[in-house]
């Protein structure tokens, strides 16, 4: 076979395994940590799994193009079951575990599951739960069978059985999956997953082998992932992200995937397991640092000395040297020494020792948390992405690494700015349609396959590096006509660390108000430092030092934004403290941790009108649900403050 | 009523209960001049869930206490397995497969949890002291197999982030699991249990009850619990014993005991002239 023929075959995600299995057939494709120790299987091991469970699905009678969900944390029996269920023809839909029953209701409803794989007794509950209200669902399969025992079987497996049954019936199933297998190309589907949805419903975006497999090769291409690359599976398998970086990426360039074993032992696991390829939200990074700083803050002087010197130097050069920039000789001594001393070791805590590539996506990062994990020597990089684009839309080349933008184009990718100021975009990742839903594919993507992200933004002149500035749909005008770009003052609050979540509101008013949610980590070890007694989050949230505080903070981001002619209207007037933290479970945010912007504004409306009539203190009532579903009530007075704001107008007078 | 003279009963939720595994006869215990315990018998079943429950001073602890060995009774006699259980010091009690957890929690504070749960197989390990000591070949190998029990249950009650956490720096609902996690990695036949949700909130407490449930589900393991909140020990047990002043006032299952005139009085508080 030439080259070419063999590129040709390779167009579905079950034949890059086969692929991998005879040409890195003794490689080791997964670990997981089991009962303390990391288990792992090669590329040979895991086809032979994949086959097996793909032999059980036709067993139970999975068919062509049935939508299998496929519920759970990342395991690497889930992820086989995937491909499995990709071999037999079906579509895997994989579901936000921590989604709870009604939003999951709607998945499965939309997508006709026949079959959900479940990864514990927990979600078997929550989908038994479902089939109250969703008829289609005629197997559950289950991976882990503790606390299983007594449920009725009629319609349920363990996955392990499943497999079991599948290597019995071999002789019977073989030709049939062979079948299906070969029948797969680069036009059938390889995925659904449903985007979070900011506003109204989820939508079920279909993503093709095409889509899946180009998007990874080009991305693979661009950072020069191998075999011999590691990474650690612990975002949720529902995100498109964690499907291009486990499956799409990992399947063509043949690195391991790890898998934690279990979501409270992530950091530790990240340690054992030293990845060299990591992508983490920034709210991960932003821990990671809040937990340093945290601890440096209790260290003995010595060491805290040692640690702010060499740290200080970093940030000094040590962005430059991990650039290839010209450093001088001293500096880069220096810079050697740091790392012996504090770099290295503080690398080696955190696990990022060998990182050769990271990314971070989906919020905007705080300029000092980005330029701290660089300054260290990690390469740490922006992208931006979405589900309909198979993540990779622009991406940060090594080299070209800032803060502020999101990068150019990644390869493959069109990107065009409408008048509007939206950001359009064309490739071979472009998903194929929103499943059921002709209407809002058609609103979307184009007849000329151009995608409209919804965002606002622009080419950088001179560097051709794309900023995003906001939503497009949330950037919006004051009374007095000037510009609201409530992200853009979000973020500035969010880069505090003692600020998690702040929410701006100003559209059509004449001044802007904030909700600040506060950072209970970072908030209450300050707290312990200054010895102020607390009991609760609400509590914290409404100690007046903690509201000077977060004053002077908020007076800041005013001083900054004045700055900006064209924004110097989005200043903050008054700002209160939330009495409760936005929580996903009372659909504040998506689970992704978006705030829902038109939801907290009508849940808390009462507040807001407070903010703007001048109030000094609101009674509110606020409904609030457990994690076990049951609702409650929260009751509080909240504290209204009054925040100085810089006369944008006369500065700038003043500066010219 | 259950009917005690047949081999066992099948349970509300379907669960089958074998027959009796330990019988108390007449027991009681002095301290000096006053009685703990006057003259209580009842049994316990393989496989159910059995409560102690009684007001403050009520002699719940002592009755624990005698059953694990840790105090003789003067009179009366315990059968366990069909025999009549010799004196005993507590750790041969242990090794016959009874386990037990404490009021106040009694781990090794400055030991890993990982350690902490290791010492709950000690009783299971067959090397000598010396070769355990110079770890030779028969020591290493046992303790690769008790580590994997140990792992089991580690995964089993969910305490992998903390396995190699001082057990000093753990909040109190951790420590109450880990000292669950030792005493089940002794594989007790008989589970004791000494008000294991005290002092918790109401989340550890829904956490701990479905590890209790799912220790009997799982393992079939007997349990014998003293409980403070009502509401628990009507949820988890079977069958319920009721102590005031050392005597035993009440037992039957939950309902039973609810509508007990004695244990409501007790529990509410009527004068004790007799």
């Amino acid at each position: 076979m030439t080259t070419n023929a063999a590129q040709a075959a390779l167009q579905s995600v079950p034949a890059l395994l086969a692929r991998n299995a005879s040409q890195w057939g003794n490689l080791t494709a997964y670990r997981e940590k089991e009962f303390g120790i990391w288990q792992s299987w090669t590329w040979k091991q895991a086809a032979d799994e994949v086959r097996s469970m793909a032999l059980g699905f036709l067993a139970l009678g999975m068919a062509k193009g049935d939508h299998v969900a496929i519920i759970g944390r990342n395991r690497p029996a889930l992820y086989w079951s995937m491909v499995a269920a990709q071999s037999v023809g079906a579509i895997p839909v994989a579901l936000y575990q921590d989604a709870v029953a009604e939003e999951m209701a709607y998945v499965l409803e939309h997508c006709g599951a026949r079959f959900a794989i479940c990864g514990d007794q927990e979600q078997v509950d929550k989908v038994i739960e479902v089939q109250e209200k969703v008829s289609g669902i005629e197997q559950i399969l289950y991976l882990d069978k503790r606390g299983m025992r007594k449920y009725d079987h009629g319609h349920m497996n363990w996955l392990e059985d499943v497999q079991s049954e599948g290597r019995a019936g071999q002789s019977r199933f073989e030709p049939e999956l062979k079948k299906r297998t070969d029948a797969l190309d680069y036009d059938s589907t390889c995925v659904m997953l449903y985007t979070s949805g900011t506003t109204g419903k989820p939508k079920g975006v279909v993503l093709s082998n095409r889509n899946i497999i180009e998007t990874a090769r080009a991305s693979c291409e661009f950072d020069k992932l191998t075999y011999k690359d590691q990474i650690l599976a612990y975002l949720p398998m529902a995100w498109v992200g964690d499907f291009i970086f486990s499956m799409g990426q990992a399947f063509w360039a043949g690195f391991c995937v790890n898998c934690p074993e279990n979501a409270t032992t992530m950091m530790s696991d990240l340690r054992e397991i030293g990845p060299t390829y990591f992508f983490a939200p920034p709210r991960v990074f932003e821990t990671m640092l809040t937990t340093v700083m945290i601890r440096m803050e209790d260290a003995g002087p010595s060491k805290k000395r040692m640690f702010d010197k060499y740290m200080a130097h970093a940030r000094k050069v040590g962005g430059d040297i991990l650039d290839g920039k010209p450093v001088s000789g001293g500096d880069k001594l220096k810079y050697r020494m740091g790392e012996m001393l504090v770099y290295g070791p503080l690398k080696n805590t955190l696990g990022l020792s060998n990182i050769r590539v990271a990314y971070t996506a989906g919020e905007a990062i705080g300029p000092e948390i980005f330029d701290f994990y660089r300054s260290l020597g990690i390469n740490l990089k922006q992208l931006y992405g979405q589900t309909e684009a198979s993540v990779f839309i622009t991406q940060q080349p090594d080299g070209e690494v800032r803060s502020d933008t999101v990068g150019v184009p990644s390869p493959g990718v069109e990107v065009k700015i409408a008048e509007s100021g939206e950001v359009f975009y064309r490739s071979p990742g472009v998903f194929v349609e929103y499943y059921k839903n002709p209407e809002s594919t058609a609103s979307t993507k184009d007849a000329e396959g151009w995608v409209a992200t919804g965002d606002a933004g622009f080419f950088e002149e001179g560097t051709g590096h794309l900023r995003i500035i906001d939503r497009a749909k949330d950037v919006g005008k004051m009374a007095d006509g000037s510009l609201f770009a409530p992200k853009y003052v979000e973020n500035k609050l969010k880069f505090f660390p003692n600020i998690l979540e702040a929410v701006v509101f100003g559209a059509g008013r004449d001044r802007c108000v904030a909700f600040i949610n506060i950072d209970l980590t970072a908030v209450g070890n300050w707290a312990e430092r200054n010895n102020i007694a607390y009991s609760s989050y609400q509590e914290l949230a409404g100690h007046p030092r903690v509201l000077g505080m977060i004053q002077e903070h908020v007076e800041e981001v005013n001083a900054s934004v004045a700055q900006d002619p064209m924004l110097s209207g989005c200043q903050i007037h008054r700002f209160l403290v939330l009495h409760k933290e936005l929580d996903a479970d009372d659909g504040e945010m998506t689970r992704t941790r978006k705030v829902r912007r038109n939801i907290v504004a009508e849940k808390f409306a009462d507040l807001i009108a407070g903010l703007y009539d001048g109030a000094e203190s609101v009674y509110t009532e606020t409904e609030v649900s457990y994690e076990d579903g049951r609702k409650g009530a929260l009751k509080a007075t909240v504290q209204m403050r009054d925040a100085k704001v810089v006369p944008g107008q006369t500065q700038r007078i003043a500066a010219e | 009523m259950l009917d005690n003279t047949q081999d066992g009963y099948v349970t509300a939720d379907g669960r089958q209960i074998g027959p009796v595994v330990l019988e108390l006869k007449n027991i009681t215990l002095r301290f000096g001049g006053v009685e703990a315990i006057k003259n209580i018998s009842f049994d316990i079943r393989t496989g159910e869930i059995r409560a102690i429950i009684g007001p403050n001073g009520a002699g719940k602890s002592s009755m624990m206490n005698v059953i694990s060995g840790f105090y003789v009774p003067q009179e009366g006699e315990i059968i366990y397995k069909g025999y009549k259980r010799a004196k005993m010091a507590p750790y041969q009690v242990a090794r016959t497969g009874i386990a037990r957890t404490f009021q106040n929690i009694a781990l090794f504070e400055g030991m890993s949890v990982l350690d902490n749960i290791m010492t709950g197989r000690m009783n299971l390990m067959k090397s000598g002291f010396l070769s355990q000591a110079m770890w030779w070949g028969k020591a290493s190998r046992e303790e690769d197999e008790h580590r994997e029990k140990v792992e089991k249950v580690i995964d089993f009650l969910e305490i992998q982030h903390i396995r190699k956490t001082p057990v000093a720096r753990l909040p109190y609902g951790l420590k109450k699991r880990v000292e669950l996690a030792r005493a089940l990695a002794a594989e007790p036949q008989i589970l004791l249990l000494d008000e294991p949700m005290a002092g918790m909130n109401v989340e550890e407490k829904e956490d701990m009850s479905r590890f209790i449930l799912d220790v009997n589900d799982e393992f079939g393991t007997t349990i014998v619990l003293i409980e403070h909140d009502m509401g628990v020990v009507m949820d988890l047990s079977d069958r319920v014993v009721v102590m005031d002043y050392g005597k035993k006032i009440g037992d039957g299952t939950p309902d039973e005991v609810r509508n007990n005139q004695d244990v409501i009085d007790a529990y509410l508080g009527v004068s004790h002239d007799e």
